[in-house]
């Protein structure tokens, strides 16, 4: 009961703020904690954290203490730093999944949606085909045949998320390229490459942009989900994923080596999706009104 | 017609295909526009206006199939290759569409649309086609053109916009305008204004330029000559003042019947054309006006006339009972 009370109060709060247009508190809390969790990433080099694969097996699962913050893992690596590297493969990898995802992806629906015909089918064929295959096997065949490297596994993130990012490319560029400011383009000597980059782009960016956010959460997910099944990083690279299923075989003994890197990936997913969603709230009535 | 003609359309055809068969709409037009003279096409919703249009843009839909010849300064369009043409659009070839609120783009400012225009077909340095810019929007009659530069359209009114997308046509000096419906969003008081406006503008570059539109009125006072359409035909076309001083075909007389008058008594129904416009798919046989008309005959069901001289070379209309006296305007 006490959870149900406390679910109905949070979205009391947060209603009148989305409806306002406001950003609210819960924006801002997402914002915060992204910024930190970036900031910890790229300064981590520079923070004074012991090696994150420093082993010292007479300190294994060690609690919390003044010299380790969180404590150590199952071979004594400090935990704090761990989660701190861990953050870093997490970020890059879903960050430039998604940025090529939207990049390809979404040229391709540009394309696709502007000058239909052939070449649309073409692109949305493959892609139907892509999105049929299944994701894991393709990751585990990847995998197996480049072998398991941070780049190879930001390559196969970012060539899963391009069918998604086409279908919205393709989608607004379909409604936009029949609205008449296109046609007043053309009529005013345009160039289709002049149509496509700066009367569709700027439009077309808005919902991609929206979209990147939550394909951020979606691929850290995704990326945690490989890393638990052993298809991520190598090791003794840390990544959040990695971290969870590491702490799988202790969790009777020391439960929060497993729910400490997964508290990291849940916070920082659901504020990639509160700022994505607060970003595509803001465009999407607008763009009804333009 | 004059001498130098600018523009001549002949005999052209457009036909879409729909799913419900062929749909032509426009039916061998043949049209001429003068250097600096004005043409106002006159048609209800539907008749084939805006696709003429298109047509002498060629900017068809890419399934329409378009037959006839469009000369432009001498070019044929039709035979142009896609680069030249493009060169020809906006440079010397401009249009004004119907919706000022669709025909700019929301989420670029008004600087950006007009200066690329700029830039694009007359080679300016950003300075340079800044300034043409402010010239160019306090020509069109908007108010401190300087800080509207920087504004996105959504934060003009729709004459503001109107007006903003006439200087973005006119801002390559073009040879000729086409104003498709300039001021069918735009309320009344708007609307004269705006005409005005374009009007001015013509006679200051000296351009030539074809008013589209469904109002009678608009190109009462306006044009050089019209052109009434319907069917996707040309029904008549004459100078404008002998047009309005003696129309001969049954539609055109319809059409100004149809417009509210001033001076009637409040609540006075407007005289409407009755029944449809016929189905562009399945073409008549005879008149396409027939089914309408209140002077047709078993022949005009049975015949197409053709669009012929009457007293005079300059006016021209098809039909077989063209009306001989003509008593005021309207019904």
């Amino acid at each position: 009961m006490a959870t149900l009370e406390l679910e109905v109060a949070e979205e009391a709060v947060t209603q009148p703020a989305r409806k306002g247009r406001r950003l609210g508190m819960l924006f801002w809390a997402a914002i915060g904690w992204l910024i930190f969790v970036f900031a910890v990433a790229i300064f981590a080099t520079v923070l004074p954290l012991p090696s994150p694969t420093d082993m010292d097996m007479l300190e294994r699962r060690a609690p919390f203490s003044a010299e380790h913050w969180l404590g150590t893992d199952g071979l004594g690596r400090d935990e704090l730093s761990r989660l701190i590297y861990g953050a870093r493969i997490s970020l890059v990898v879903g960050v430039c999944a998604p940025v090529i995802g939207l990049i390809v992806g979404g040229a391709l629906g540009m394309l696709a949606g502007y000058f239909r015909g052939r070449f649309e089918s073409m692109v949305v064929g493959s892609m139907d085909v892509l999105l049929a295959f299944p994701p894991l096997i393709l990751a585990l065949a990847v995998t197996a045949y480049l072998g398991q490297s941070i780049f190879n596994l930001t390559l196969i993130l970012g060539l899963l998320s391009v069918p998604a990012f086409m279908r919205v490319a393709r989608a607004a560029t379909l409604t936009l390229a029949r609205r008449e400011f296109v046609i007043a383009a053309q009529a005013l000597g345009a160039t289709h490459a002049r149509i496509l980059l700066r009367e569709l782009l700027p439009n077309v960016m808005l919902p991609l942009l929206a979209f990147f956010l939550l394909g951020v959460a979606v691929i850290i997910v995704v990326e945690g989900s490989l890393s638990f099944l052993g298809l991520g990083v190598p090791p003794p690279i840390s990544s959040w994923g990695s971290m969870i299923g590491e702490g799988r075989e202790s969790l009777d003994v020391a439960p929060r080596l497993a729910f400490m890197p997964a508290a990291a990936m849940f916070l920082t997913v659901l504020s990639f999706n509160l700022v994505g969603d607060t970003l595509r709230a803001l465009t999407d009535p607008r763009q009804g009104a333009l | 017609m004059t001498a130098n003609t600018l523009l001549s359309v002949e005999d052209v055809t457009v036909d879409l295909p729909t799913p419900r068969g062929n749909l032509r709409a426009v039916d061998h037009v043949d049209l001429t526009v003068g250097a600096g003279r004005t043409l106002g096409v006159v048609g209800e919703s539907g008749c084939g206006k805006t696709m003429l249009s298109r047509a002498i843009l060629q900017l068809l839909p890419k399934k329409a199939k378009l037959s006839g010849r469009v000369m432009f300064d001498g070019q044929d369009l039709l035979q142009l290759p896609a680069e030249k043409l493009r060169r020809l659009r906006g440079r010397s070839l401009a249009v004004v569409f119907q919706d000022p609120m669709t025909s700019l783009n929301p989420v670029l400012t008004i600087g950006t649309q007009l200066i690329e225009t700029l830039q694009e077909h007359l080679e300016l340095d950003d300075a340079t086609a800044r300034k043409r810019s402010v010239e160019l929007l306090a020509a069109v009659g908007i108010p401190a053109p300087e800080q509207r530069l920087a504004q996105y359209p959504h934060q003009l009114s729709g004459g503001m916009r109107q007006r903003v997308a006439i200087a973005i046509a006119l801002s390559c000096e073009p040879k000729l305008l086409i104003a498709d419906e300039p001021t069918t969003a735009l309320d009344v008081t708007i609307q004269a204004q705006i005409l005005d406006l374009l009007a001015r503008e013509q006679r200051r570059r000296h351009m030539a330029m074809i008013i589209i539109t469904h109002d009678l009125g608009v190109v009462a006072g306006r044009t050089d000559e019209v052109a009434v359409m319907y069917a996707g035909r040309v029904v008549e076309r004459a100078p404008t003042p002998a047009l309005f001083k003696k129309m001969r075909m049954p539609y055109t007389e319809a059409l100004l019947a149809a417009l509210p008058r001033l001076d009637a008594a409040p609540h006075t129904p407007l005289p409407a054309i009755s029944g449809r416009p016929p189905d562009p798919t399945r073409p008549l046989q005879g008149c396409s006006f027939s089914p309408r008309c209140r002077y047709a005959v078993a022949r005009c069901r049975r015949e197409k006339p053709a669009l012929t001289e009457a007293e005079s070379r300059e006016h021209q209309y098809a039909c077989f009972h063209p009306i001989e006296i003509h008593e005021g305007a309207g019904a």
